[in-house]
């Protein structure tokens, strides 16, 4: 028989430590129960809906309140579209910003510069909706719109009318919300990369900015991603913001220039006045469905991230 | 330690609970119409000056909220922007009196930059705009209601509201009256499903607002008062009578004052008939039950003096629309059936 591992050194073990560990167990345990919870109290909500609609709801494209005819795919592929320009934006922008305040700015200027990146978090998202839609959907209408259709037009993606709101407005405004969630995790992530690696690095030869992109990011990409993840999160729920700038049209376009729809958008908008019980279910399956995206992602995520560790 | 954090704690609980009733004798709540809230909030404030015993704290929680917290029990009084139908009557479980208590109307706001003048459109070219028949500004349906304006060859960029709300419910129930095409293509309700190929939807009257204020070529719906404060130019439309008329309070009052026999059955008032009356117009309502469980006299009072005259004299300084004379006595009648 093989020895033990390890043994229990302590045989005291005082009352406190119970406790404490029962509270901690709990703890534990509530979050798993409120999911759970969360989640069947979604399905027992929209079960009018689903029993009317059945799976069809999910590839079905008409949202027409009037008629009680509901569909669930412009929605899902407005939230899908718009949180992708908008990681793809921020997790550029965000990760360069990242490596520039934790290896290359001075000092005096990465600690006030993080505090006004981070600062940016704090803002509330109507701020960002209103601003979106007074200032940034006419710039996108008048200057970025045009800039792209002029480049890019030839592409379904920037074709057809710009109104201003729409997909791409969308996304750049979750792009901008997400942003300080990616820096400044990645920012913690590079700066705890061990300095030894950036000093062998440099002693081979290397420019500082070989040794960013070489060295110190591949060393910290479990980690960024992980930023980019809980980043990607907020952006499939964001819901105030996005409502002001997507549009609100329930159609699939393939130009990035059309308005749009999102889950949390159409539940802001409509719930308030919902008066039969069909409609409130529906509603109430759009969360459920969105509350599935965001576990299915979370899930991909993670499993990706499980991935890249595991080789690295 | 345990023992007196509970003696705090409990005599917090009971400091508060003395407290409460010391600052007001009766507290009523209400909840619902996000459109009534400035009108409410001026009323109520008002009505609690002088009588210092009432308080009443309404929740702007939009009308189908207010229906269900009203049917839940939750609330001494709901409001909504449009009556409650058969089936919510239903659910209610017992006699619910419906009262009209305020007026709006939706002012057809644009963006034409080089416009001054303007614009006319008759009820069809309402329809036709929202139904994407008309394209273009310069249409001749357009052009030859507005002789001598240069319109733009531009396109039309239609804006509705996104949020569910009483406005886009006028305004879809003015569009069944004058086109029986959107009454069996879209049909009335707070959400329709638009069918313009270029519509965009906005959420508020400050969203459709910013975004018609921000397209050139726009047009979109808003809210009377929104209008008037905002200073947005909006289209005359024409009426029933063949008249032009501007979105005022006093053309929406004249399209309420022509029919003074509105019910909570029979409540529409759109495209209403009379030489002044403006066709985008609508009431607000109060629910109460006809035997409320408690505080009956004091809301019975609240209510009374809201639909009577001098509560209607606080909605002019908020830019909503008082009742006619004669719908204010419409409304004191069926509040007079309440239990109290």
């Amino acid at each position: 028989m093989a020895p033990p591992r390890f043994r229990r050194v302590a045989r005291f073990v005082s009352p406190v430590d119970h406790g404490f560990a029962a509270v901690v167990y709990g703890g534990s345990i509530l979050f798993a129960l409120l999911i759970i919870g969360l989640f069947v109290e979604l399905v027992l909500g929209s079960w009018p809906s689903i029993a009317a609609f059945g799976p069809s709801f999910i590839w079905k494209s008409a949202w027409d309140p009037v008629n009680s005819k509901f569909g669930a795919l412009p929605m899902i592929y407005g939230t899908v579209v718009t949180s992708l320009i908008a990681i793809v934006l921020a997790g550029f922008v965000g990760i360069m910003a990242a490596v520039f305040l934790a290896d290359f700015a001075p000092r005096w200027l990465a600690t006030p510069l993080s505090f006004l990146i981070e600062l940016l978090a704090a803002v509330p998202s109507v701020v960002y909706g209103l601003w979106g839609l007074f200032i940034l959907a006419p710039f996108v209408r008048t200057a970025i719109g045009p800039a792209l259709q002029k480049t890019l037009g030839w592409t379904p993606l920037f074709s057809g009318p710009i109104y201003g709101v729409g997909l791409l407005t969308g996304g750049i405004i979750l792009a901008l919300m997400i942003v300080p969630t990616v820096t400044a995790i990645s920012r913690d992530v590079i700066a705890a990369i061990p300095q030894d690696l950036r000093e062998a690095s440099m002693a081979l030869g290397t420019t500082k900015w070989e040794t960013a992109t070489r060295v110190v990011l591949p060393a910290a990409r479990v980690g960024i991603f992980g930023a980019c993840v809980l980043a990607l999160g907020r952006a499939l729920g964001e819901t105030i913001a996005v409502t002001m700038v997507i549009g609100n049209r329930p159609e699939i376009s393939s130009s990035l220039f059309a308005p749009s729809y999102t889950l949390a958008s159409v539940i802001a908008n409509e719930f308030t006045e919902a008066t039969t019980s069909v409609y409130i279910s529906a509603l109430i399956e759009l969360g459920l469905i969105l509350f599935v995206v965001s576990v299915v992602v979370n899930a991909l995520a993670r499993m990706m991230i499980w991935r890249v560790r595991g080789s690295a | 330690m345990k023992g007196s954090f509970l003696r705090c704690f409990t005599t917090a609980a009971v400091g508060v609970a003395l407290a409460v009733p010391a600052l007001a004798a009766t507290q009523l709540t209400g909840a619902g119409s996000s459109f009534d809230f400035p009108f409410f909030s001026k009323a109520f404030y008002i009505y609690n000056q002088k009588n210092p015993d009432v308080t009443i704290n309404y929740q702007s929680i939009g009308s189908g909220g207010g229906i269900q917290q009203f049917t839940a029990k939750n609330v001494d009084f709901g409001a909504t922007d449009v009556p409650m139908n058969a089936e919510e009557l239903g659910r209610a479980g017992q006699p619910v009196l419906q009262i009209p208590v305020t007026l709006g109307g939706a002012a057809v706001a644009y963006n034409l930059p080089d416009v001054t003048a303007t614009i006319k459109l008759t009820r069809q070219a309402v329809a036709d705009i929202y139904l994407g028949k008309i394209l273009k500004w310069n249409d001749p349906q357009i052009a030859k209601l507005n002789p001598g304006v240069k319109l733009p060859d531009m396109s039309i960029v239609v804006v509705h509201r996104s949020d569910g709300s009483g406005t886009s419910y006028i305004f879809t129930d003015f569009l069944s009256h004058v086109s029986p095409e959107w009454k069996s293509k879209v049909g009335v309700g707070k959400s329709v499903s638009w069918p313009a190929p270029s519509s965009v939807g906005a959420k508020g009257n400050e969203g459709v607002a910013g975004q018609v204020r921000s397209t050139p070529g726009a047009i979109g719906y808003v809210e009377l008062a929104y209008v008037i404060e905002n200073h947005m130019p909006a289209a005359l439309l024409e009426n029933k009578a063949g008249k032009w008329v501007a979105c005022e309070p006093d053309t929406v009052a004249a399209a309420a004052a022509s029919k003074p026999e509105v019910t909570a059955t029979n409540f529409s008032i759109v495209d209403a008939a009379g030489e002044n009356s403006y066709p985008l117009s609508g009431y607000s309502w109060i629910v109460v039950y006809k035997k409320p469980a408690d505080r009956a006299k004091a809301l019975y009072d609240v209510l009374s003096w809201l639909v009577g005259t001098q509560g209607q004299s606080n909605a002019k300084s908020v830019d909503y629309v008082p009742l006619p004379r004669n719908v204010q006595t419409a409304a004191q009648a069926t509040l007079n059936q309440m239990q109290r």
